[in-house]
């Protein structure tokens, strides 16, 4: 039990030095904050149940006043804000990827992360994140999708690289890689 | 860290936590549901009457903080000049930074403690029906504790990097970052069973 709470604690803080930390480049030198990649380990690596409280509890944290999300920003006023659907997607992002790796346990380990990662970090964020921004700006779902989707490439980048390092962390520390214990 | 309270304290620090974050919830739904601009006009007033309120280093600090907003309010004000709806766009931008402002407001008068009192006071339930909310709080306390340290060592790993390498750090120092963060876990893990676990804490 000690175990469990620790692990999503420090994943949840985990996630905040992510988003904090000076940016970090992508493959083809895009520079970009890894906090959405950081959602994507929540679920690859702490499995769908204890990866979705970790985000929980970080966007717990957020809602209280502490400046964790990208840049620095936090407290009540990005619940309100045009990308608080992406917030309310996070829990159910880490979820859903979380899912998809602990049920799918043929093959390689990089392959299934990274597909849960695009499903559960991609597919169903923006899902969230595109209602949202369509809600608070008074928008289509088209128009929101068309303003969001310059930031998908990215993010298929950061899916890949979610695959990559759940394996690496699998032969690294292996029992601390819940979705496959 | 850059802080989101305020730099002086208020009137508004001494109200009840959970009355303002009741009242705040109020606000956004009839924020949303208003669709008439001289409604929205008159609340964004009063917004930015209530950041004058308690003087100007406080003021300052509020448009601090909702400065971020700034790069979707060019976009809306773009868009609907563009499309020549500028009633709509009036009112979904009014709206906007009305409900954001509001709730940094809230955010900006509100101690941490007070924020943390009021979660346990919506987890009461939760402990009447027996289950332990101490796992809940240790957690908070350990992101509050560990984001700081974690941060640390994420931007010694990137020294490291820069001190080898003449190109920006790549997405390759995530993977010993990640490792420090578990190895943390299982110390403090170990740290807690040695004094007993959660058995020993008082709920």
């Amino acid at each position: 039990m000690e175990k469990n709470v620790t692990l999503i604690a420090l994943f949840a803080a985990l996630v905040a030095a992510l988003g904090l930390i000076p940016q970090i480049a992508l493959p083809f030198g895009v520079p970009i904050t890894a906090q959405s990649l950081g959602i994507m380990l929540c679920g690859t690596v702490l499995g769908a149940k204890r990866g979705a409280l970790s985000v929980l509890l970080f966007l717990l944290l957020v809602a209280l006043g502490l400046p964790l999300l990208a840049g620095g920003r936090g407290g009540l006023g990005v619940f309100t804000s045009p990308t608080a659907g992406f917030l309310v997607g996070f829990p159910i992002a880490a979820f859903v990827t979380g899912l998809i790796t602990e049920t799918w346990r043929k093959g390689s380990l990089a392959v299934s992360a990274g597909v849960a990662s695009v499903i559960g970090g991609i597919v169903v964020l923006y899902l969230f994140g595109i209602s949202g921004f369509a809600l608070v700006t008074g928008k289509t779902m088209g128009e929101a999708t068309v303003v969001m989707a310059a930031f998908i490439p990215g993010d298929i980048l950061k899916a890949a690289i979610a695959g990559m390092l759940t394996a690496a962390l699998a032969k690294a520390r292996p029992a601390s890689v819940l979705s496959r214990a | 860290m850059i802080s989101l309270t305020s730099p002086v304290r208020t009137r508004a620090h001494d109200w009840p936590a959970g009355l303002k974050l009741a009242a705040l919830c109020v606000a956004t739904v009839l924020l949303f549901k208003a669709q008439n601009l001289w409604v929205h006009a008159g609340a964004f007033a009063g917004m930015l009457a209530l950041y004058h309120l308690p003087g100007p280093v406080f003021f300052r600090a509020g448009l601090r903080a909702l400065k971020v907003l700034w790069p979707f309010v060019v976009m809306l004000a773009i868009y609907h000049l563009v499309t020549w709806t500028p009633y709509a766009g009036g009112v979904i931008l009014l709206r906007m930074v009305t409900a954001v402002g509001l709730a940094t407001l809230v955010t900006m008068t509100t101690q941490l403690s007070d924020l943390i009192a009021v979660v346990r006071w919506l987890a009461t339930p939760l402990r009447a029906v027996g289950l332990k909310t101490t796992y809940l709080e240790t957690a908070i306390a350990l992101v509050i504790r560990f984001t700081p340290v974690l941060l640390a060592k994420g931007t010694k790993l990137i020294d490291a990097w820069r001190a080898r390498s003449p190109r920006r750090p790549g997405w390759r120092i995530i993977l010993p970052f990640t490792v420090l963060a578990l190895d943390d876990a299982d110390h403090i893990a170990e740290a807690l069973r040695a004094r007993g676990g959660f058995d020993a804490m008082e709920t």
